[in-house]
């Protein structure tokens, strides 16, 4: 077992480069390390040589601009808590770094990590994905921008090449006035992994019609999700209990949920239909009229 | 007393800050395995060691530097038996490389009293029955020092407690107490600004 531990982005990126090419061992980068040392600890070492990116002065910190926030691939949970732009603007991104393990794990766990472990049930990825996040990579050969969309390519499989790393995270502002939504459903309130776990963002215009809606979710299918069938159903339609059932009855073709170890498929079909009727009734009160 | 004590960590962390704990040669073990040294101070104390380069900041707490009271319990950050304060605040000691902690200021359940003397959520904690086996008790205490810190001198909730000692879970089923010992601390300590 080795570790690397560069005292720059520049280094580190050299290191990764060198690790792509030449038949070398790869090289597993990592930051608080609290999914890496869960299989460490299970005997289950994913590799022999390990990258540590947590002193990487370069990927932290939370840029607010105009349309979004930057935040640096080293952000922890616990700062995207405790940041005050981010509550006011993303609360839902707050909601799901609130419920990402327990205080220890938000210290340490980070929103890079959390995309680069690439789970489908990681916490804040429905909610990059319902805010059209855009993931900022870089590599010795330069960086490129990887719509959030785009990035996973299949279960645990990432559009990313072996050199690049995951340098930032933009997150723009939902529509002004839009909802916004998380929702995370597991065993216990807190610590546990999630059976559903979604965030929305919506917005009607004056009359009632949806003219932005986004609804993302985790745990149901090999990738973090968009339900477009059930966007869509919503979409240019007026709020009513006629959208809610036609957007409800798409989302169970959007998904494809399994039985496994925390639930069954059946399950989170319900649920994830309930919770989808939940963040329409919440996000406005005209999806409960017949 | 206290203030000393910080005092003294302060120094020691500020010059050990600039530099990264790196691989040395010089430190190798018996079979020829790579080591790194790391340094950080511990309970208000600079600790070195020279350990395998991925070793658990937990392992190297208990069996390098002789302070067992951080217990391991589930091995993958669900249960918070080996929570310690990382430059104040919690994290899993059982998640992270020690070589993360190089520069650092942990405290452990040995640095909450001094001299012999126990803290006062330590000691509520006895007042109030919230310690039964024990297992879990190094790990609340630990996690309630960084809430009670945040608080400023406020009294928690009920649900405010729940919530940060979610990630500690006890086996004996003695949360109540364990609630009720912590926001007993910040009340005793309120009337005592008072």
């Amino acid at each position: 077992m080795s570790l690397l531990r560069p005292r720059s982005l520049g280094a580190a990126l050299g290191a990764m480069s060198a690790s792509a090419s030449n038949g070398a061992e790869k090289l597993i980068p990592f930051a608080g390390g609290t999914d890496l040392y869960v299989v460490l600890n299970a005997g289950t070492p994913p590799g022999t040589r390990y990258l540590d990116l947590w002193g990487l002065r370069e990927l932290r910190g939370i840029r607010v601009g105009r349309a979004g926030v930057t935040l640096g691939a080293l952000t922890t949970f616990r700062e995207i808590r405790d940041h005050a732009v981010l509550r006011r603007k993303l609360p839902s991104l707050v909601a799901a770094a609130s419920e990402v393990g327990a205080w220890q794990i938000q210290n340490r766990a980070t929103i890079g990590g959390n995309i680069a472990n690439a789970s489908p049930a990681g916490d804040s990825l429905p909610v990059l994905l319902a805010h059209d996040a855009v993931v900022h990579v870089r590599s010795a050969r330069g960086g490129r921008a990887i719509p959030f969309a785009e990035l996973y390519t299949g279960y645990r499989a990432l559009s990313m090449a072996p050199d690049e790393l995951i340098a930032a995270v933009e997150v723009p502002f939902p529509p002004a006035g839009a909802r916004a939504f998380f929702r995370k459903v597991g065993t216990r309130r807190a610590q546990s992994i999630s059976k559903v776990v979604c965030a929305g963002v919506l917005k009607l215009d004056r009359k009632g019609n949806a003219t932005h809606a986004r609804f993302a979710l985790g745990s149901v299918a090999p990738v973090t999700l968009r339900a477009r069938r059930a966007e869509e159903a919503l979409m240019g339609i007026p709020a009513s209990a006629a959208a809610l059932a036609a957007a409800r009855a798409a989302l169970e073709r959007d998904i494809a949920p399994i039985d496994d170890i925390r639930s069954t498929r059946d399950y989170r079909i319900a649920v994830a239909g309930n919770v989808l009727e939940q963040f329409l009734r919440i996000a406005d009160p005209r999806y409960l009229r017949v | 007393m206290k203030k000393a004590a910080r005092k003294t960590a302060t120094k020691a962390s500020t010059k050990a800050a600039p530099r990264a704990a790196r691989m040395t040669t010089r430190g190798t073990s018996t079979n020829g395995a790579p080591r790194m040294t790391v340094e950080m101070t511990v309970n208000g104390v600079r600790r070195r060691a020279s350990v395998p380069p991925l070793k658990r900041l937990l392992d190297v707490l208990r069996e390098d530097l002789a302070l067992p009271g951080s217990k391991e319990g589930c091995g993958e950050g669900e249960c918070g038996a080996c929570t310690v304060l990382i430059d104040g605040r919690t994290a899993c000691s059982c998640l992270v490389p020690a070589a993360q902690a190089h520069g650092a200021r942990v405290t452990t359940v040995e640095g909450l009293a001094k001299r012999g003397r126990l803290t006062a959520l330590q000691q509520t904690f006895i007042d109030m029955g919230a310690a039964q086996c024990g297992i879990c008790t190094p790990g609340m205490l630990v996690t309630s020092c960084e809430l009670l810190a945040r608080c400023k001198g406020r009294v928690p909730g009920d649900d405010e407690v729940r919530e940060a000692l979610a990630g500690n879970l006890c086996r004996c089923t003695g949360y109540q107490k364990i609630v009720d010992a912590v926001r007993e601390t910040a009340r005793r300590a309120k009337r005592v600004a008072k």
